[in-house]
């Protein structure tokens, strides 16, 4: 058991000396969700309109939180692939190291990254006007679900890795993967403006529960009308990350045992 | 009493229908270094994958360094390096933090890792480099860092998989001086390896693998002997004075001569080589035929595999029966 802490840690460590020497994955992942509050918030945020009124930066704000620890998916899974493919990962196989510490080191050094990006994202927040209005308490526990959403898609991230193995072609699926689960759900648009089947599928999408979470925590609007997904948001907020980790990570473990096979 | 380092029973590994290996045997004795000499695809990777804990087999029973590979995986981990085909180490790293990483793995304290990492750098080579990431290192360097890194904690026994392919002459000696400098120091070592002068240089016992089955073993002369073994070149000064020769030589030698008459060149096979050449010159000076070179050939290690599997080594053709998946995987 403390063979798997320390030898987690040290993964941990050599995962983050990884952006230490490498800061342009980093800013590439950094520059996306920017771009995306530069234009959603000032090119077409003058066009939308929030359900229940509201400015719309700061309805948008919390959404692209949450879209930014979703496309954390694409840096969890080519950092695993790429070990994968370079033989890497067998090195670590051959030597006395406790198993987990591959996938503990991953999912902590990329929970640590998440924590770089969500503090560069809310002082950017802050600059376009975004503001929490709750109080720190509230603000910490919606940083608090955020991070819970990232260890989730750290794990779906392994997983898809293990699955696909080529670091071309993982680098090429998540974003188009990725990208819908966005689009259908209200992190940018209220799902009460949208289509009625679209609107439901919006407001049962994972990510949809914890947007909708963060925005009552921070105080901002476009609470999201009456549906009991919106409603129950917190619940599904917590359940619905739980319910990820409890699917993929065993799944991921499974699949690399079988790199034995 | 020999110690075995490395024992293989009957290792049975199938990728659906085909036989990555097939009844695999090997013993390696504690000191030695024992080369798996094979074509592409004929299960020497398999067989390292196998004893070095990455993959499972089907049939069989292996020990290496005294521990069941299957049973006590960790014991075995722990007295074993490994440096594979492709150089596996971290590349946005530097040497000096892979070294460190990894010696951090084999439970070293920070200071001791650091140290240790240090003076493998310079024992390699690498310590003008250490600071750079290793993507950015030629071939050679990252294959030195990469056999750095087997060694952090000085094996008991080294798999060496195709150590020195793609490398280029000189990071290729530079690598075999490593290697014999290690044995020297007691380490075992397999060897897998598509280059025979590699296993001629290096290895005290081969065995020739070939679509996943042993199908010799022995030292490297005994191999070359399995072809014929040496033999004894004539070349006469006259064309038509060669059968003359040859029926001469013949009985001295108990083995038919081949004539090459475009040379003026008789060959033939000898059992006792240096009594068996002195006769020869004897009896051909009896006869007054004029000799123009005479001389010992040995057999060359590429003759004997030649002999032993009907392909050269480096034939990258599909063979029937072992796994391209293997290699691969």
């Amino acid at each position: 058991m403390t063979t798997a802490i320390t030898d987690g840690w040290t993964m941990t460590r050599r995962n983050m000396t990884h952006v230490v020497r490498a800061p342009e994955e980093l800013i590439l992942y950094f520059s996306l969700p920017i771009m995306f509050v530069l234009v959603f918030g000032y090119v077409f945020g003058s066009g939308m309109q929030v359900a229940g009124g509201g400015n719309y930066r700061e309805f948008l704000l919390p959404g692209v939180f949450v879209m930014t620890m979703l496309y954390g998916l694409g840096a969890t899974a080519t950092g695993v692939a790429l070990d994968l493919s370079r033989g890497v990962v067998d090195r670590f196989r051959s030597m006395p190291m406790a198993r987990s510490a591959l996938m503990t080191g991953r999912s902590a050094a990329d929970l640590l990254r998440a924590l770089l990006e969500m503090s560069t994202l809310l002082v950017c927040g802050l600059l376009v006007g975004w503001q929490w209005r709750q109080g720190v308490g509230k603000a910490l526990l919606a940083v608090g679900l955020l991070l819970l959403l990232r260890i989730a898609i750290t794990w779906v991230g392994i997983y898809l890795a293990l699955l696909v193995r080529n670091p071309d072609t993982v680098g090429v699926i998540v974003f188009p993967a990725a990208f819908p689960f966005t689009a259908i759900s209200n992190v940018f648009v209220s799902p009460e403006l949208m289509p009625s089947v679209i609107g439901t599928i919006s407001e049962w999408n994972p990510l949809s529960a914890t947007v909708a979470a963060i925005r009552e925590l921070f105080g901002n609007p476009g609470l999201g009308g009456d549906s009991w997904p919106a409603e129950h948001a917190m619940l599904l907020a917590v359940l619905w990350p739980v319910l990820l980790i409890a699917t993929f990570a065993p799944l991921a473990v499974r699949r690399y045992q079988r790199l034995s096979r | 009493m020999t110690t075995f380092e490395v024992v293989a029973e009957g290792l049975g590994k199938r990728y659906g229908p085909t036989r990555a290996l097939d009844s695999f045997d090997l013993t390696v004795p504690a000191g030695t270094v024992h080369g798996l000499l094979g074509p592409n695809g004929a299960g020497k990777t398999t067989a390292v994958r196998i004893l070095t804990t990455l993959l499972r087999f089907d049939t069989g029973r292996a020990t290496v360094a005294g521990y069941d590979v299957l049973r006590q995986p960790d014991e075995v981990r722990t007295r074993i390096g490994l440096t594979g085909q492709y150089a596996a180490v971290d590349e946005i790293l530097s040497g000096r933090q892979n070294l460190e990483l990894f010696g951090r793995l084999f439970r070293l304290g920070r200071r001791e890792a650091r140290r240790r990492a240090d003076e493998l750098l310079e024992r390699f080579g690498l310590d003008e480099a250490a600071g750079r990431s290793a993507g950015e290192y030629s071939g050679g360097m990252r294959r030195r860092l990469d056999l750095a890194a087997s060694l952090i904690r000085t094996p008991r026994v080294l798999f060496l998989d195709e150590p020195t392919t793609g490398l280029d002459p000189r990071s290729r000696n530079q690598v075999w001086d490593l290697v014999r400098g290690l044995v020297a120091d007691g380490t075992t070592v397999l060897l897998t390896t598509q280059y025979l002068e590699e296993a001629d240089q290096l290895a005290n016992r081969i065995s020739v693998i070939d679509a996943g089955r042993v199908v010799a073993e022995g030292s490297p002369d005994e191999l070359k002997a399995m072809t014929g073994g040496d033999r004894i070149e004539v070349v006469v000064r006259d064309a038509a004075e060669l059968s003359h020769a040859a029926r001469l030589v013949a009985p001295i030698c108990g083995a038919e001569p081949e004539l090459d008459p475009e040379v003026r060149r008789l060959s033939v096979a000898v059992v006792d080589r240096v009594a068996g050449l002195v006769d020869v010159v004897r009896a051909l000076d009896d006869a007054g035929i004029a000799v123009e070179d005479i001389g010992l050939r040995r057999a060359t290690l590429d003759e004997a595999f030649l002999h032993l599997t009907g392909h050269r080594p480096d034939d990258t053709r599909e063979p029937v029966g072992a796994g391209r998946k293997a290699e691969v995987a």
